[in-house]
């Protein structure tokens, strides 16, 4: 399906940087030159050979704080993605098959939960449940669950009318197979490119609510938590934050360019190989 | 009239849409085990205090009691009191909303024409460098974070060229230049947020309209591109652009919250992060309402532009 | 009457050599360009109407916009010369082009209906292209547009053209698309297939009224279509065209009555299939008896009280126009919507109105086929798994026993082995309907629906597959409900006939009997509709006519 001979040059750049972000992730403890908590220098050293990045606002290696960071940035994502995606993609399609008063109720109540902007109710939720990372990936993935079930039901429902489908029904063929051998495979190319685009979002999301003070709690940080840790040293000419801000930025990028390639290259694709 | 029945339709789906939303953030503060008042005090808090809270906080009445009475406040204009300083919250709202307004509305006077005319401009040289430079910054900008931006704009131009203050200050008798200064750094940083959003958008829209079969027959008509813009482009294109700029007015109106945090100014968004901190639940809950029915405003707009423009519906058979 | 010559003074319209090319965009390859037209030349002198005709991919819709130095969807003009009244356009630059089009060549579309801008009314657009080019003032223009409404038979001339394109009909719109090529009184028409997308009693009106008008205003036209009957009514010259190529141009009288080429005679004799009609017997397969289905719980009525009755090893052809409720009925043998009323018996046992409450048993023996092959299939599937499926599912067959049988069934549809491991993105309109055929055969039906089976496919490719039906039909000895709105392909096909009109049957019989007069009135107009291959067939067919179209 995923032909490597067809990676354009901003797909390779895509998979590049991810792959440094992920083996961060994987390899933390590894790879860090310094404990995540260590205090190993001044506040705010500038860029060094014994720092590469400086030190932060406690005087910790930032260059370690950074891998140990990528860590929980993409430990958090990638379970809120995965929750939001299991949860909306199977009530999403099972909406869409069965259809009815199953289908209206969850419709309508994802209709609902979308006239609210998802930082506004996140927000209204934290201000009441306690910070652990675990509520932080509950609410994270249950929200994101709204927009993986409109894109599922609706795909779904597309195939679902097409004559291949009825043309099952009407051998006789049960839901399972209807679900799995039929629409399943066709509509798998638009949710492995929203996969990415999801994950962009919770990485996003994550950070911002950690900027806002209500994500990840100190000792513990992920990049959002880290430029609100190193944010005054911005006025005064110290640019300690923007390093986990462009980091978070590179790693959202990244993604992007490897879902936009997924899409192209499965969408001019009627099926088949490739 | 059918178009008339269809708009009283629409306001009536989002008042009604208003109401439920309102149910899901009063629900969204009780779904936490334990209850509201223990959460406010924390683990260390005396049985006396927790029961004093309860009782200001009306907690021993069932929880529909306590919505009504809520909904009921709400629609008088009676906010309630904020727990963590005992002001009206109402008092406390009305300048920090103006604030948040007055930011909104400048990013808006700025990004909405620019994203119009950059995505007409896509879509007139369209696949050619500008279209190509174009929607790669839409691709690089709608995977910034807000405080990425934010922080990289105080860095070089409030600290290292010293153009504009990093903090944005802003207070009632402040004089009108001195508050557009205040927020030149803010306003620039929204209207990156939505810009790259509203431009694809927009070029996406006519696009679409750009492919219909009619403009082909105007192309045969031997009309010059500018006519056949003015004349059948146009007329279709506005709803789904109204749609567009609608849209991403409720997406700045959202942007508003992380970036008030970073330029520290004193509007809605920041009051509303402060006051999630202290679990101050009516303060969260009003700000909240507030944010979700602006949001809504601007969706029924857009579904209302799109009624009104459509001559289908304007001129029934 | 003289050949055409190449080269004339007093031609209007001279294309010498025209080579049009287009880049494609293979997917995983890099993009190659095309050629669409290979150097083709025609001629055409003031007043005539020639026809352009070929399949899909003849490249005849090209030609026909090269004429207004346009090319749709990023097409390319890259050789040749286009000489309109006596100057190359292709050489007088933007300015130039646009100063003749809408003024000296107007062009007519497929779809009017999506043609016109949705947002202004009919006359604000009929006017354009003539103040525009200042042919007229707005008074005169709008004289002008009443007058040409009138003379298209339109209804209400004076105020029609106060309405927007979405409150107007079809047929209508597409008339009043040929009032606007008229009205800025051009040299020349492009008709792009102005009547396909219309039903057949529709499409004779509008190919009447363009003719008068065609007439009445001395404009000369290309005519461009897929059906030659049609163009055989209208063109003087016929032009048949095939990848781009010209394959023979003639008088009409010559084309139709005397075709030189191959392809030309096979064009022609399309619909000439002899099938002799079967007897009824006693014991139909298939009765349906007094059924009534709706749709929205009740309150839409698709199907009044419909009885018809299969025979073993024949074919009831149900025909009808758009809305007739023919698919409907299909819908409700099949079960996919359950009848109202009314109740349907196959081999003499009671069938159960609901799908989901059928046996397998009676499922396998009534199979279904499609109109578009291409999404009537899984493109995820290969032909081996698509085939092979209704007989892992009926018979359980597996592995080698089951590969046997799917080449034995690609043999059958007269494809070979070699196609079992394609995917149906990676074979042409023809061979998927093939593979739609094999996969209902694969289940040993006794009834085959066939919804609409070759009105997606160019006429000889449609031929084929329904020779092929016929073939299968004495082999296997199954039945087929063949559901169309092409009573050609009835002829050809059919034992007996139902006529649909508005959920109901109206005529029903056996085919000799259903096309022998005396007529109602509504199959006679349908009849009376179908275009022949007969040059002067359009006067006749009006005159006789007793019943007005659903169009006016």
């Amino acid at each position: 399906m995923f032909d490597l001979k067809t990676l354009t040059v901003s797909a390779w750049i895509g998979l590049f940087f991810t792959s440094i972000f992920l083996f961060a992730a994987i390899f933390a403890p590894w790879i860090a030159p310094y404990g995540k908590a260590q205090i190993v220098g001044g506040v705010w050293e500038p860029m060094s050979a014994q720092f590469w990045l400086g030190t932060d606002n406690l005087g910790r290696d930032l260059l370690s704080r950074m891998i140990y960071g990528a860590r929980t940035t993409v430990f958090i994502a990638a379970a809120a993605t995965a929750l939001s995606f299991s949860l909306g993609a199977i009530l999403g399609f099972t909406a869409a098959v069965v259809g009815g008063w199953f289908d209206t109720l969850l419709s309508r109540f994802v209709d609902l939960l979308m006239s609210i902007p998802t930082l506004i109710f996140g927000l209204v939720v934290l201000s009441v449940l306690p910070s652990t990372i675990l509520t932080l990936i509950l609410v994270m993935g249950f929200l994101d669950s709204t927009r993986v079930y409109r894109l599922s039901r609706a795909v779904a429902a597309d195939i679902n009318v097409m004559d291949f489908v009825e043309a099952a029904k009407l051998r006789g063929e049960g839901t399972r197979w209807i679900i799995f051998r039929e629409i399943l495979p066709n509509a798998l190319s638009p949710l492995v490119s929203e996969l990415g685009l999801r994950f962009i979002y919770a990485v996003l999301f994550l950070s911002a609510l950690s900027f806002l003070g209500l994500g990840v709690q100190p000792p513990e940080a992920d990049w959002g938590g880290m430029v609100k840790e190193n944010k005054e040293g911005i006025v005064f000419g110290i640019p300690a934050a923007l390093i986990p801000a462009a980091a978070i930025a590179a790693l959202a990028i990244s993604v992007n360019l490897v879902a936009d390639w997924v899409l192209n290259r499965t969408s001019s694709l009627k099926g088949g190989r490739g | 009239m059918q178009i008339l029945k269809l708009i009283a339709q629409r306001v009536a789906l989002g008042i009604m849409l208003l109401f439920a939303v309102s149910v899901l953030i009063f629900a969204g503060t009780e779904i936490l085990p334990g209850d509201v008042a223990a959460s406010i005090l924390g683990q260390s808090a005396t049985p006396q205090a927790l029961e004093n809270l309860r009782r200001e906080l009306g907690l021993n009445e069932p929880a529909i009691t306590r919505y009504f009475t809520w909904l009921g406040g709400v629609l008088t204009g009676d906010l309630g009191t904020a727990l963590s300083n005992r002001m009206d919250i109402a008092t406390s709202i009305w300048p920090r909303l103006k604030n948040t307004l007055f930011l909104a509305f400048w990013a808006a006077v700025v990004s909405v024409p620019l994203a119009l005319i950059l995505g007409m401009l896509a879509v007139r040289y369209r696949n050619g460098w500008i279209d190509k430079t174009i929607s790669g910054f839409a691709l690089a900008s709608t995977s910034l974070p807000e405080f990425f931006i934010g922080y990289v704009l105080i860095f070089f131009f409030a600290v290292k060229l010293n153009w504009f203050p990093s903090f944005s200050t802003v207070h009632d008798a402040m004089p009108f230049l001195d508050r557009m200064k205040a927020i030149a750094l803010p306003a620039t940083a929204l209207t990156l947020v939505v810009l790259a959003h509203m431009m694809r958008m927009t070029r996406a829209a006519i696009l679409n309209v750009m492919q219909s079969a009619y403009i082909e027959t105007a192309e045969l008509k031997g009309l010059s591109q500018l006519d056949i813009i003015r004349r059948h482009a146009f007329p279709n294109a506005i709803a789904p652009i109204v749609n567009v700029i609608m849209l991403n007015l409720a997406f700045l109106v959202v942007g508003v919250v992380v970036i008030e945090v970073i330029f520290v100014y004193p509007g809605m968004g920041q009051y509303l992060v402060d006051h999630v901190t202290k679990r101050d639940v009516p303060v969260v809950q009003a700000v909240g309402l507030i944010f979700a029915a602006v949001y809504i405003t601007l969706n029924m707009i857009a579904d209302i532009a799109a009624i009104v423009s459509n001559p289908r519906l304007r001129h029934p058979r | 009457m003289a050949t055409p010559t190449p080269s004339n003074s007093d031609n209007l319209l001279e294309i010498r050599n025209l080579k049009i090319e287009a880049t494609s965009y293979p997917p995983g390859e890099p993009p190659r360009d095309i050629t669409i037209v290979h150097g083709v030349s025609l001629s055409l002198k003031r007043g005539r109407v020639l026809g352009l005709i070929g399949e899909s991919g003849a490249g005849k819709s090209t030609i026909g916009l090269s004429s207004m130095a346009y090319g749709r969807g990023g097409v390319r003009i890259t050789g040749g010369e286009v000489l309109l009244n006596g100057r190359d356009i292709l050489k007088s630059g933007r300015g130039g082009i646009r100063k003749i089009r809408g003024r000296e060549v107007c062009y007519v579309a497929q779809s009017a209906a999506a043609a016109f801008n949705p947002a202004h009314k009919l006359m604000d657009q009929v006017v354009e292209a003539a103040l525009q080019h200042g042919v007229v003032n707005r008074a005169e223009a709008e004289g002008r547009a009443k007058a040409l409404f009138q003379k298209l038979s339109l209804p209400d001339p004076e105020n029609i053209g106060n309405r927007y394109p979405h409150q107007v009909s079809g047929g209508q719109l597409q008339r009043v698309m040929t009032a606007m090529a008229l009205c800025s009184e051009p040299d020349l028409i492009v008709f792009d297939e102005p009547t396909t997308a219309l039903d057949v009693t529709t499409q004779i009106d509008v190919l009447a009224a363009i003719k008068d008008a065609i007439r009445d205003t001395g404009v000369a036209a290309l005519y461009i279509t897929h059906d030659l009957a049609v163009v055989a009514q209208i063109a003087d010259e016929i032009m048949v065209l095939r990848h781009g190529e010209l394959v023979e141009w003639g008088e009409t009288q010559q084309i139709i009555n005397e075709p030189k080429q191959d392809y030309t005679r096979d064009l022609v004799a399309v619909h000439q299939i002899d099938h002799s009609e079967k007897t009824a017997t006693s014991a139909p397969l298939l009765s349906v008896k007094n059924v009534t289905a709706a749709y929205a719980g009740g309150v839409v009525q698709v199907l009044k009280n419909v009885s018809v009755d299969i025979h073993p090893g024949q074919t009831l052809a149900v025909v009808g126009e758009s809305g007739s409720g023919k698919s409907t009925l299909a819908r409700a043998i099949t079960g996919l919507l359950p009848p109202m009323e009314g109740s349907i018996e196959f081999e003499g046992r009671t069938l159960a109105k609901r799908l989901s409450d059928r046996k397998r048993e009676d499922l396998r023996e009534l199979q279904m086929i499609y109109q578009m092959a291409d999404v009537a299939m899984n493109p995820r599937q290969t032909v081996a798994d698509i085939i092979g499926r209704p007989l892992e599912f009926y018979f359980g067959m597996r592995g080698k026993e089951r590969d046997a049988r799917v080449a034995e069934l690609l043999d059958k549809i007269e494809m070979g082995k070699g196609f079992a491991d394609r995917y149906p993105a990676e074979l042409s309109g023809g061979q998927k309907q093939r593979v739609c055929i094999a996969r209902a055969l694969a289940a040993k039906p006794k009834l085959i629906i066939c919804d609409e089976v070759t009105s997606a496919l160019d006429p000889l490719v449609a031929n084929g597959i329904l020779r092929l039906l016929l073939d299968l039909q004495a082999e296997e000895d199954v039945a087929y409900l063949f559901i169309t709105h092409d009573l050609a392909t009835v002829k050809s096909i059919a034992d007996s006939i139902a006529v649909m009109y508005r959920g109901e049957v109206v005529r029903y019989g056996p085919k000799s009997k259903v096309l022998t007069p005396p007529f109602d009135d509504y199959t006679d107009l349908l009849l009376s509709s179908v275009p022949q291959m007969e040059v002067g067939w359009l006067e006749k067919a009006i005159s006789g006519r007793r019943m007005a179209s659903a169009g006016n």
